[in-house]
């Protein structure tokens, strides 16, 4: 990872601009693999797949840790001028829920899989702690908050693409070359 | 006559009189036995048991070459840890209960290892394959009832449990750890 801490005020952080897309490509994965896993039949597969999936949850989850401290220490660029206020605080509001939820998302598959009565035991070495005994009623619940939230995640991040292609096609601001630095024009 | 009848029960008396120290337990208390298990299933501990099993036993701790020891299982009152799992081990590449219900244990000797610790031999068959099976048990003595406790490693594929795909120890170990706790009473 590379610390770089002389920016402009108009860019992120080369860390900010590789967590960004660690976190959006790893729980893009997770959340697939999620989808594709939970109506197989019971197999020896079904069962790694699901150590797949949580040990890229856990993984994840620390990334997205180190990701939210960093976005602590530095601010992100300023939205464009001449940016319509409820867009403002359409995009604040969008970005805080998806920060919410990418801790909430591994959190819930985490808490779920205690209650459920199975102890995530990290790449196979490393036993998680189960924060909840095993209950079948809880653990459906749970299920039910990973799913939800999930979709949740799911719906805000295509909202988030959405609107960083209006940005860039559109618009023709420099929101989504922030992110995307190869688009920046010379 | 009346004497003689009598001396007879005295003598009878006396000589039960030895085994007066001795209890033999043979009524099996299925509400305060337990048979529990843990599976490892991608290295992760899932635990499980069964729910109906009976003992058939007479067990005398001061005369174990003489006691008597068997156990039964119902093996689709199994809980392996989720209604998946229970679903999929009663069936043909698992337990194969429509075929095989039952599993039964037979002792074939029962040495005392000093202490309360005695060595549990017998054999073991589930799902038409019988193996040898030695363990150390600790019975524990309260008053009219006795616990015979134990644990031991069973490997599933000497019984061919989990045939076919599920053969991969990979992601269910060949290891299941058991913990059995047999509790019997006296006589009366």
């Amino acid at each position: 990872m590379i610390l770089q801490t002389t920016h402009t005020a108009n860019s992120y952080t080369r860390t900010a601009i590789g967590l960004h897309w660690l976190v959006a490509f790893g729980l893009i994965g997770a959340f697939a693999l999620g989808i594709y896993m939970h109506e197989l039949p019971l197999s020896p597969q079904k069962l790694k797949l699901y150590s797949w999936h949580k040990w890229a949850g856990v993984s994840l989850f620390l990334v997205i840790l180190v990701r939210l401290a960093w976005r602590l220490g530095h601010p992100p660029p300023a939205a464009p001028a001449g940016m319509p206020d409820w867009q403002r605080k359409a995009a604040e509001a969008t970005h805080l829920l998806l920060y919410l939820l990418m801790v909430a998302v591994p959190l819930s598959g985490w808490l779920m899989s205690s209650a459920k009565g199975f102890q995530t035991v990290w790449f196979g070495v490393l036993p998680l702690p189960d924060l909840l005994e095993k209950n079948e009623e809880l653990g459906n619940a749970l299920q039910s908050a990973h799913k939800f939230l999930n979709l949740t995640m799911a719906g805000l991040v295509i909202a988030h693409l959405g609107a960083a292609l209006k940005h860039h096609v559109i618009d023709r601001d420099d929101v989504l070359a922030r992110m995307l630095p190869f688009l920046r024009k010379p | 006559m009346i004497p003689a009848l009598f001396r007879a029960a005295l003598t009878g008396l006396l000589l039960a009189a030895p085994a007066a120290h001795a209890i033999e337990y043979s009524q099996f208390q299925a509400a305060k036995s337990s048979l529990s298990f843990v599976s490892k299933q991608m290295n992760v501990p899932v635990e499980g048991r069964f729910r109906n099993f009976r003992s058939t036993l007479a067990f005398d701790p001061a005369r174990p070459a003489a006691a008597r020891a068997e156990l039964e299982i119902d093996l689709a009152s199994i809980d392996a840890g989720s209604k998946e799992a229970n679903d999929e081990v009663v069936g043909k590449a698992w337990f194969n209960v429509k075929e095989f219900p039952v599993a039964k244990f037979v002792a074939t000797s029962i040495k005392p290892l000093g202490g309360n610790r005695y060595e549990l031999a017998g054999k073991m068959s589930i799902k038409g394959r019988s193996r040898d099976l030695v363990t150390p048990v600790t019975v524990t003595t309260e008053g009219k009832s006795a616990s015979i406790d134990g644990a031991l490693v069973l490997k599933r594929a000497d019984y061919g449990i989990g045939d076919g795909v599920w053969a991969d120890f990979s992601a269910v170990a060949n290891e299941i750890q058991i913990k059995f706790r047999i509790v019997a009473s006296a006589a009366k």
